[in-house]
């Protein structure tokens, strides 16, 4: 008897097949059609779950990040009489600052790439790239937050500010521990190499890296762009 | 490319995982991932400081340009897709997304008719007097 046979007989057979291929179309992925979960493969590997763990919270993250943006969307026209996103950002720097993130983003990825083929170097420089574009966002944020505070446009100085300052620094908060999480990968990699434990922590480190700048996607269409035009 | 045998699953992907057969594959991934964001990012930038689109229309588009985006970074970037393998992925992302629908336009719309419905704070000003 083969063993779908026996599966079958037990019935513990998926009807549904759900997240299974169906056998009637081939060609994507294994078509076992048993259901997982009574003992036959056992549970998914560490790395795949320690992946989905972190990429619940990365969700999670994302949903307090509504919150912000809800806020920024309902106050942004609640000035108080001050000055509005049109008076106060600096289109060019919004653009450099997106630039970075977007350009640090692909060598992240590129560093996984290096990771696959487990090259030392070619990982190490690629985070280092990535490392140098996230410092540069964060130093040209810092000075588009200065230059706000000096002319008197700080966040208590309207609603609309504040909820500024709240969304874009708590974004900005995010890229500084990734920074921190991106130095402390680089050493591990140096001293412990590709082990098993590293590669499950640069997996979720790829996976910040992006959503950051998904995030940023978000933060310069709604905050800047949108508030440009307004 | 060399053992992968710690990444690999029979049945689940991690997200974030390029199973690629090769190196030339993963990093064209991401050079593809990259090319189209840029020209979503500098299409953005366009669609504000040019005449090309009518403007009242303009939140709308730039609206749509940056899901857009969303999309290309979550797919190129992330590697999500619909295989299968992908399916709790796929399942925990659009709970995200359906909890951030909700909040979003639920605030928006909430306090949109909020504001329709009180007093202008100049009229309650004079009413104090």
């Amino acid at each position: 008897m083969s063993t779908s046979e026996a599966l079958h007989e037990r019935q513990i057979v998926d009807p549904y097949r759900l997240g299974r291929a169906h056998a009637l179309a081939p060609g994507h992925g294994g078509g076992r059609d048993y259901a997982t979960g009574h003992g036959e493969g056992g549970p998914a590997s560490k790395y795949v779950i320690v992946g989905y763990g972190f990429w619940i919270f990365l969700l999670s993250d994302i949903v307090m990040f509504s919150a912000f943006f809800a806020a920024h969307a309902v106050l942004a026209t609640a000035t108080a009489g001050g000055p509005s996103g049109r008076d106060l950002f600096d289109p060019r720097s919004i653009a450099l600052e997106t630039a970075c993130l977007l350009v640090s983003s692909f060598t992240c990825g590129l560093s996984a790439v290096a990771t696959g083929a487990r090259s030392q170097l070619w990982t190490q420089t690629f985070l280092a790239i990535t490392g140098a574009l996230g410092l540069a966002f964060l130093v040209l944020e810092a000075r588009d937050f200065a230059t706000l505070v000096l002319q008197g446009a700080g966040p208590d100085r309207s609603a609309f500010l504040s909820s500024l300052f709240a969304v874009v620094g708590c974004h900005g908060l995010h890229v500084s521990a990734g920074l921190l999480w991106l130095g402390t990968m680089m050493a591990q990699i140096f001293v412990k190499g590709f082990r098993p434990n590293i590669l499950r922590r640069m997996l979720c480190f790829n996976l910040f890296w992006h959503v950051l700048d998904v995030i940023w996607v978000a933060l310069f269409t709604i905050v800047y762009l949108i508030g440009e035009g307004r | 490319m060399s053992d992968r045998s710690v990444e690999r699953n029979e049945d689940d992907i991690a997200p974030g995982f390029l199973d690629a057969p090769d190196l030339r594959e993963a990093a064209l991934s991401y050079v593809i991932g990259f090319v189209l964001a840029a020209l979503l990012t500098v299409a953005s930038f366009a669609v504000l400081y040019t005449q090309l689109i009518w403007g009242p229309a303009i939140p709308m588009a730039l609206a749509v340009l940056a899901v857009a985006q969303m999309g290309v970074h979550l797919v190129f970037f992330m590697h999500i897709t619909t295989a299968p393998d992908n399916t709790n992925n796929i399942l925990a992302l659009a709970f995200g997304v359906l909890i951030v629908v909700l909040i979003i336009g639920g605030s928006l719309w909430i306090m949109g008719h909020l504001n329709d419905r009180l007093m202008p704070v100049q009229e309650i000003m004079q009413m104090q007097r």
